[in-house]
């Protein structure tokens, strides 16, 4: 049957599944291991025992409601749809919405509040890249079929073969990635500012005092920036490189000041490689309800955003939150030891399609259909392009749109009753 | 003992795997760290060998493997071994430090634990 994928955020639009034989076509690894069969969470659980859904969204909207200030967290592994009603509910017990892109790319959001973003689609890349750059990014273990469909090997209208594309690879350690590439710019860990402030300078015209920045020769900077001035359409596609080290959020802002400077030159645009394949839906549906991306509260009855206040981690961290509902994510896994700490402290309710180490630690357990195979929603792929992702199967187990619609019904109920 | 900056990431392996975190493939994909080969050898270790990583934030015990990185360089898949000794601290942004974080490797004879005992709770 056609498919959409629901593993990355490349929503790859062109697969195929058998849900009887469990065989797919143009899957890359990881959305084969995705549309895969394995273990479910099997019932809905309280306190480690079996319940109904019923009984287990009611006992969820107990303890939202009576909880002074929850965290409602996740997300990103699930359709607009159920978002929306997760958006709605945060705001009816006025707690915390954060999402998954606050370990992930939401230095690149504070950095577009501040610069903005000279962006563009992936099919932009597709038909007019011929100077590529990942920069922090490995997209043969984490998007493997972004190459082939959008962004090296892909034909486009004005690009013939992959000979028509210079790709360069900028990281700190030879990944499987930096293999594919014509060149490979191996930099210190932490160096990424100043590697684009010197770059800045040379497309300037200027000269840089330093021999070297970031373990990179001068000349070797001095001819990427000379490429880029030339490059008929260029792009940088960065990763989790730039966001999760030294410098952060200043990472991308400096970079998006890189690519207006180019822009001045030659044709460039500037694009995260997000992960989970709603992601992007995680942080674009809270803010056509509500403004914001990412770190939001709720409990003056109003949105506030203060990612040094609100975000997942932070919240944690200061204790600052009674309950967490935790949605198609797992960041008992994903979060630091001590901000863990914390989450075993307070309730947790926990909806997701499979067991995981948040699991282990929650209260309530809700297990749900798994959208793109057992329930269907809308997604945005990396690039903010809406697609509707397929139900392959008929499933018991509930959509997460159907369990937060009735987990808000009963919550409205007790707070007016 | 040597010292290293810790860089942790996506692995193809990590990926297929994170909806099956309670299984023995995840732990396998997660519980090691890579060492560049002069680094490994001069810590006397052999494939398969066990390494406690040490930060301010926390240790860990995990696999040793060699990897191509360069030397003072380890990298940990993300996953609950490696946010036992990232850093925690946000700078304001919500984001942790996964990437770049100062510590120590050491061999020792100590046992990797699985995602269970990791998080204290059974």
């Amino acid at each position: 049957m056609d498919a959409v994928c629901t593993f990355c955020g490349n929503v790859c639009d062109d697969v195929e599944f058998d849900v009887n034989t469990q065989k797919g076509k143009r899957f890359c690894a990881l959305g084969l291991a995705k549309f895969r069969e394995k273990e479910r969470i099997k019932s809905p659980m309280i306190d480690g025992k079996e319940a109904s859904y019923e009984e287990a969204i009611e006992k969820a909207a107990d303890i939202l409601v009576s909880s002074k200030k929850p965290l409602l967290y996740g997300w990103a592994s699930t359709v607009n749809e159920a978002i929306r009603y997760g958006v709605l509910l945060t705001e009816k017990v006025r707690g915390v919405y954060d999402q998954c892109a606050s370990v992930c790319h939401a230095p690149g959001t504070l950095a577009v509040i501040e610069e903005g973003i000279p962006g563009g689609s992936l099919g932009a890349i597709k038909n007019r890249a011929d100077v590529v750059i990942f920069w922090g990014s490995n997209p043969l273990e984490a998007h493997p079929r972004h190459p082939t469909r959008y962004s090296v090997m892909a034909k486009g209208f004005l690009i013939n073969d992959r000979k028509d594309r210079k790709v360069i690879v900028v990281d700190v350690r030879k990944t499987k990635s930096a293999k594919m590439a014509d060149k490979f710019i191996q930099i210190k860990p932490g160096y990424d500012y100043a590697i684009i402030s010197a770059l800045r300078a040379l497309v300037k015209g200027e000269d840089i005092e330093a021999n070297e920045v970031g373990g990179v020769p001068k000349e070797e900077l001095a001819e990427l920036a000379d490429m880029m001035k030339n490059a008929k359409y260029g792009v940088i596609l960065y990763g989790l490189g730039v966001t999760q080290s030294r410098g952060r959020d200043r990472n991308i802002e400096n970079a998006v000041k890189l690519i207006q400077l180019l822009n001045r030159y030659a044709r460039w645009i500037i694009w995260p490689m997000r992960g989970h394949y709603n992601v992007v839906g995680a942080g674009e549906v809270p803010a056509w309800e509500v403004g914001y991306q990412y770190a939001i509260d709720f409990s003056r009855g109003y949105p506030r955003f203060s990612p040094a206040e609100f975000s997942a981690v932070e919240m944690l961290l200061r204790r600052d939150c009674d309950a967490m509902l935790v949605v198609s994510s797992d960041p008992a896994a994903h979060f630091p030891r001590r901000a863990v700490e914390h989450m075993k402290n307070i309730p947790v309710i926990q909806i997701d399609p499979f067991p995981n180490m948040t699991t282990l630690l929650s209260n309530v357990v809700i297990p749900s259909a798994v959208a793109g195979i057992e329930a269907e929603g809308w997604a945005y792929r990396m690039d903010g392009i809406p697609l509707r992702v397929k139900k392959l199967v008929d499933s018991p187990y509930w959509s997460d749109e159907k369990i937060l619609k009735e987990m808000l019904r009963i919550v409205e109920e007790k707070l007016e009753g | 003992m040597i010292e290293v900056e810790i860089i942790s990431g996506r692995t193809i392996d990590q990926g297929k795997t994170v909806e099956e975190k309670l299984s023995e493939e995840y732990f396998k994909a997660v519980s090691y760290c890579e060492i560049n080969e002069t680094d490994f050898k001069k810590l006397g270790l052999k494939e398969g060998d066990r390494v406690k990583v040490k930060t301010e934030f926390g240790e860990v015990v995990v696999f040793a493997k060699i990897g191509e990185l360069p030397r003072g360089v380890i990298f940990i898949p993300m996953g609950p071994y490696a946010n036992q000794v990232i850093s925690d601290d946000t700078d304001g942004t919500g984001m942790p430090r996964f990437k770049g974080v100062k510590g120590t490797v050491v061999k020792t004879e100590e046992d990797v634990k699985s995602v269970r005992e990791l998080l204290g709770v059974e």
